[in-house]
């Protein structure tokens, strides 16, 4: 069975090739691990995967059906994405960012039913911000903003969440807070990462792109060798079996 | 219900009815709300006037069609003030950023001065069509641009520019003096020329535009945290932008063809009203142009008494008093950019 899927999909700006020929077939329930240096096409392949960027070849499907069939509303009440970094210069409270969440579910004229207050209830309290809920967005930290964004994604009520570096600019305490979280949601997950040892831990497969290519797909055991980090990385690393996951020791240059 | 939700939606049209109505009474000829109601009653066919035909026409004729185009006027800028800054996500963005005021002064000044039409184009009509080039001209540079935000604020200060300059321009070269000073006085606005057909035409367009943006109200609202973010929530993005876009540029040409370019207006009152309603469109746009009427009509009112007999352009009352205001909303949103 799959759900959201991306078949050799391609996206060219001008001649630049950013994303090249991906294949991702995600499985329901599965978190899915996206790594790659900067640049390798990770946040590009998100928004293709979202259906906010049309491949310029290739197709990414729900449930078989091309996202273009589907529609963007039906897309958007079924697919959520995170973005690293979300800014707003509007005044808006917590409340207010996570039910924009209800958009896609809500008619033109009419206000806001039981279900979508209750979805936005229900959001608050499992990212933990019920007391939050009436503060001002500008007031809160980079922690507290990426949850609420995640908040915001829980109110669309999705089966498939995208999150692109969300623990971009986070301490790690909130790090770990934040993938604990990602971690206990009933959805299907694709992350875009930059630590690995972050992705070893909360991933149950990782894709490993680089100038736009996928260079390798699998559980973090098999992907996270020291022979692949130095392909894609282009950094010397030891990599030990722990229990459940793999650790990884980055290593100093030799000169 | 809330009570401030009470107090808006009961309390928003009742001052501006109150207003209305306390605001035709005010002026040179002595007239009571009495004498308004009398003649307002006869006119919609509910009993005779006992009014003096000359009293009558003051009321009915004169302080009426201005009024209400007072009202109409501050509520479709407001209204499109608060639309264009969410769509184009500046908080700076007014009704005239994409050139369109700009560009119904050259219509004007190409009708008056110039003659273009031949006598039988109206000063409204030459502004009305300038206001509609100048605005496809941006969509067509923003379009060319790449078509993101800033590019569509950019290509519309270049409008602006480019318009403004050919006013100047045919103003100084082929205007007389009291022809310059006709086109001054309309280019910064002013509702003294207000007649009925206009009155019925703004608040026309002002129905059918105020209706579209109320029923992309949740729309407007996904467009806070950018294109991107607006686009994961299920919206069309271009699309949605394009079709806003030309709403408002129509309902502010026409709104400008009839009044000229009442600044700052579109965007003060969007900001304040904010404040009262919070930042959702489905709340913040009808209690804005609720807002917008009521401002608009006192300050036209201070405008046609204040230094009576002589009238202020209404345009220069509310820039002078939409200047403090704009640097009070510069300073309240400093750290936040």
């Amino acid at each position: 069975m799959t759900s959201l899927q991306a078949q050799d999909v391609v996206r060219r700006i001008a001649r630049q090739v950013i994303v090249d020929g991906v294949t991702l077939t995600l499985r329901p329930g599965e978190t899915v691990g996206l790594l790659g240096p900067n640049g390798s096409g990770k946040s590009t392949l998100l928004r293709l995967l979202a259906g906010v960027l049309a491949p310029t070849t290739g197709v990414v499907t729900l449930d078989g059906r091309p996202l273009p069939d589907v529609g963007r509303r039906a897309t958007a009440r079924r697919i959520a994405t995170v973005e690293q970094h979300a800014h707003t210069q509007t005044e808006l409270t917590v409340r207010d960012v996570v039910a924009l969440g209800r958009i896609p579910h809500r008619r033109a004229w009419t206000p806001a039913t039981a279900a979508d207050t209750e979805a936005v209830t229900a959001a608050l309290a499992r990212t933990g911000l019920t007391d939050r809920a009436d503060q001002s967005w500008h007031t809160l930290s980079g922690g507290e903003r990426q949850r609420t964004q995640i908040a915001r994604a829980l109110a669309q009520e999705p089966r498939e969440l995208l999150l692109d570096e969300p623990t971009n600019h986070l301490d790690i305490q909130h790090q770990l807070d934040l993938l604990d979280l990602v971690a206990t949601l009933p959805v299907t997950t694709v992350i875009a990462l930059h630590d690995l040892n972050l992705a070893a831990m909360y991933c149950d497969r990782l894709l490993v792109l680089r100038e736009g290519r996928a260079v390798a797909e699998g559980t973090p055991a098999d992907v996270l060798t020291p022979a692949l980090i130095e392909q894609v990385y282009g950094v010397r690393a030891e990599v030990t079996d722990e229990p459940g996951h793999p650790v990884i020791r980055f290593l100093r240059r030799r000169y | 219900m809330s009570l401030r939700t009470l107090l808006l939606t009961v309390g928003g049209p009742a001052a501006l009815l109150l207003s209305v109505a306390v605001a035709v009474t005010i002026g040179p000829a002595d007239i009571s709300t009495g004498d308004v109601w009398a003649s307002v009653a006869a006119h919609l066919g509910f009993g005779e006037s006992t009014l003096a035909p000359l009293r009558d026409g003051i009321v009915w004729n004169l302080r009426m069609p201005r009024t209400l185009l007072a009202a109409v006027c501050g509520a479709g800028l407001a209204v499109c003030g608060a639309v264009m800054q969410s769509l184009l996500r500046n908080p700076l963005a007014d009704p005239f950023v994409l050139g369109v005021s700009s560009g119904a002064s050259t219509g004007a000044v190409a009708v008056v001065v110039l003659g273009v039409g031949g006598g039988v184009v109206s000063l409204s009509a030459g502004a009305f069509v300038g206001a509609l080039l100048s605005f496809a001209m941006v969509l067509l540079l923003s379009h060319v641009l790449g078509g993101s935000t800033d590019r569509v604020v950019l290509s519309g200060v270049a409008a602006m520019q480019l318009f403004s300059a050919l006013t100047s321009f045919i103003v100084l070269t082929s205007a007389d003096a009291e022809t310059t000073r006709g086109v001054l006085f309309w280019l910064l606005g002013s509702l003294s020329g207000a007649d009925w057909g206009q009155v019925v035409l703004c608040a026309v367009v002002l129905a059918v535009v105020l209706a579209v943006c109320l029923g992309y109200a949740r729309t407007l609202d996904a467009f806070a945290f950018g294109d991107d973010a607006a686009a994961g929530l299920g919206v069309r993005v271009a699309r949605t932008r394009l079709a806003l876009l030309c709403a408002t540029a129509l309902l502010t040409a026409a709104l400008v063809s009839c009044a000229g370019a009442i600044g700052f207006v579109g965007l003060v009152l969007p900001h304040a009203t904010r404040a009262l309603t919070g930042s959702g469109h489905a709340r913040l746009l009808p209690v804005t142009a609720l807002t917008g009427a009521v401002f608009l009509v006192w300050v036209d009112t201070a405008a046609r008494t204040v230094l009576d007999p002589q009238e202020v352009p209404v345009g220069v009352v509310t820039s002078l008093i939409g200047v403090p205001a704009f640097v009070a909303v510069l300073y309240r949103g400093r750290g936040k950019a």
